[in-house]
């Protein structure tokens, strides 16, 4: 599509230029992977046993998987009860009366700028401090709640944006066969809105996965953090960071793709709108969508 | 102490406004980076030529779905630690630049999908149109396409300074420890029972950073959207 935008179809002098800097892409390609190369080389990380340690069971079942495992089980704590904050506050929003939007608005604003990281060190020092929980859950209760009361935030504005993005004669047609406004909302623009979020709501898991990652700066035991003392353990950080790197590469360009199919799927089911909304990393904000 | 002495004493003990100017720093340096980077890369992604397009594709994919958190150790304990690839002798410096290159390198490519979206704004018909009117591809692209996709990529840019000045607090992974998170996990260390007023005040902090930016891209992109 944006091919067709910028370029018209080449002729033969296009045809050749584009071969020729096709040649010199794939070139350039080759040198940066042939310069890596080289480096870890030199620096003798290419020697085969920092590599093999990789593959042994003990290294997946005393560490990755049970990182993985911690990863995942906050990722899901989190997205759930994200769905849960962000349906409350995203049809706080949408409410009639005019002081519980301002306050949906202000709550939903204020987590939305705050960095998860600084609400992730608060929580867990200050939960520590108050001396409510047990010490060993402080970890991964300060990620999921850092991470529902962010992630929640952006579901809220996904739920507002979802309802204010379908077209306007599905309000109207709503009017028009005599349903009240709590009706129309009710009845026909949230379950439409619900089913166009869909795709968004599995993007945005990627989020989460991807910042439950900051919870090893608290001492959470997740995958990063126990890839890193596999790394610390056998000698082969680097190494042992490839793997944590690929791993979390594949898990979510899976997700990503699930999403795109699924939206395929829902888009008939749905007056809005259910492309992925674009989340810029974690401002979760809508890209390019909401006009 | 009232609420007053305490915010007083907060902040006569300890340089907030450093710790934010830091992080101000941080997310200067790497948007110019991720501007530069993630413009190339968006320019490679849409190029007619099949191995650039699929250098910027990876490029994409490998750093949208790595963790930042993930970059920046892999930045510390892999490339500096272990290939012992130094920027400066003061270790200061070194992890603040290790912490601008980790953040640049991350956004870069959510700023080449934002250019991207942008180019996408443009209908088949301008590009058609020009054309017609007998437009060569480079003033095609100067005088009708481009100017056009820029005001589209204004608000997908605006989204990812945002993200990236939030993000910059994860420079504490590299080791920066004069940004906020870590001088605000000293602060909570040192004064448990001000743990609330503390975040509140970074929170606070990041409210006034992050807010007028949003306002900002949000009315420009308004005011430069093309009417269609």
């Amino acid at each position: 599509m944006s091919q067709a935008v910028l370029f018209d179809t080449p002729g033969p002098r296009a045809r050749r230029t584009i071969l020729v800097a096709n040649v010199v892409g794939g070139l350039v390609a080759a040198g940066i992977v042939a310069l890596v190369l080289w480096k870890l080389g030199q620096e003798g990380q290419l020697e085969a046993s920092r590599w093999t340690s990789l593959f042994t069971s003990r290294a997946w079942t005393n560490f990755f998987l049970p990182g993985l495992q911690n990863t995942i089980v906050a990722a899901l704590y989190s997205v759930v009860l994200a769905i849960v904050f962000g349906l409350v506050f995203g049809l706080g929003r949408l409410a009639p009366l005019a002081p519980v939007r301002w306050v949906a608005g202000i709550v939903v604003e204020f987590f939305r700028a705050v960095p998860v990281l600084i609400m992730m060190i608060a929580l867990w020092i200050g939960l520590g401090y108050a001396d409510v929980l047990p010490p060993a859950d402080l970890p991964l209760v300060s990620v999921v709640v850092a991470l529902t009361l962010y992630n929640g935030s952006i579901i809220a504005e996904l739920v507002r944006s979802g309802v204010f993005g379908l077209p306007k004669g599905q309000r109207e047609a709503a009017a028009a066969v005599g349903m009240t406004h709590n009706q129309s909302l009710r009845l026909v623009e949230l379950p439409q809105a619900l089913i166009a979020m869909l795709p968004s709501l599995m993007s945005q898991f990627v989020v989460i996965l991807k910042d439950s990652a900051l919870g090893s700066i608290i001492t959470f035991n997740e995958f990063l953090q126990l890839s890193r003392q596999f790394g610390a353990a056998e000698g082969n950080m680097l190494q042992a960071l490839v793997v944590c790197a690929l791993v979390f590469i594949l898990i979510n360009w899976m997700l990503t793709k699930l999403a795109d199919l699924v939206a395929r799927r829902l888009s008939r089911r749905t007056a809005g709108s259910t492309r992925p909304q674009l989340t810029a990393d974690n401002t979760g904000a809508v890209v390019g969508e909401v006009r | 102490m009232n609420l007053f002495e305490q915010v007083g004493f907060l902040f006569s003990s300890y340089n907030i406004p450093a710790a934010f100017w830091v992080n101000i720093q941080l997310t200067f340096w790497a948007a110019i980076g991720a501007l530069v980077l993630g413009t190339a890369l968006g320019v490679m992604r849409v190029s007619p030529v099949p191995s650039l397009r699929w250098l910027g594709t990876s490029y994409v994919t490998i750093f949208r779905n790595t963790p930042l958190t993930v970059i920046m150790l892999f930045g510390v304990l892999g490339v500096w630690s272990q290939l012992k690839i130094t920027f400066s002798q003061d270790f200061t410096v070194n992890f603040f630049i290790y912490a601008v290159v980790g953040l640049g390198l991350y956004h870069a490519a959510f700023v080449c999908e934002a250019v991207r979206s942008g180019i996408n704004t443009v209908p088949l018909g301008q590009a058609e149109a020009a054309r017609a009117i007998g437009l060569p591809f480079i003033p095609a692209a100067r005088l009708v396409l481009l100017p056009q996709a820029f005001r589209g990529a204004v608000a997908p840019l605006g989204n990812v300074l945002i993200a990236l000045i939030k993000n910059s607090t994860v420079a504490a992974a590299a080791s920066v420890a004069t940004e906020t998170s870590s001088v605000m996990r000293a602060m909570i260390d040192q004064n448990g029972n001000l743990v609330v007023l503390i975040f509140m005040i970074f929170a606070v902090g990041y409210v006034i950073l992050v807010v007028p930016v949003g306002v900002l891209t949000t009315s420009l992109s308004r005011k430069l959207a093309v009417s269609r």
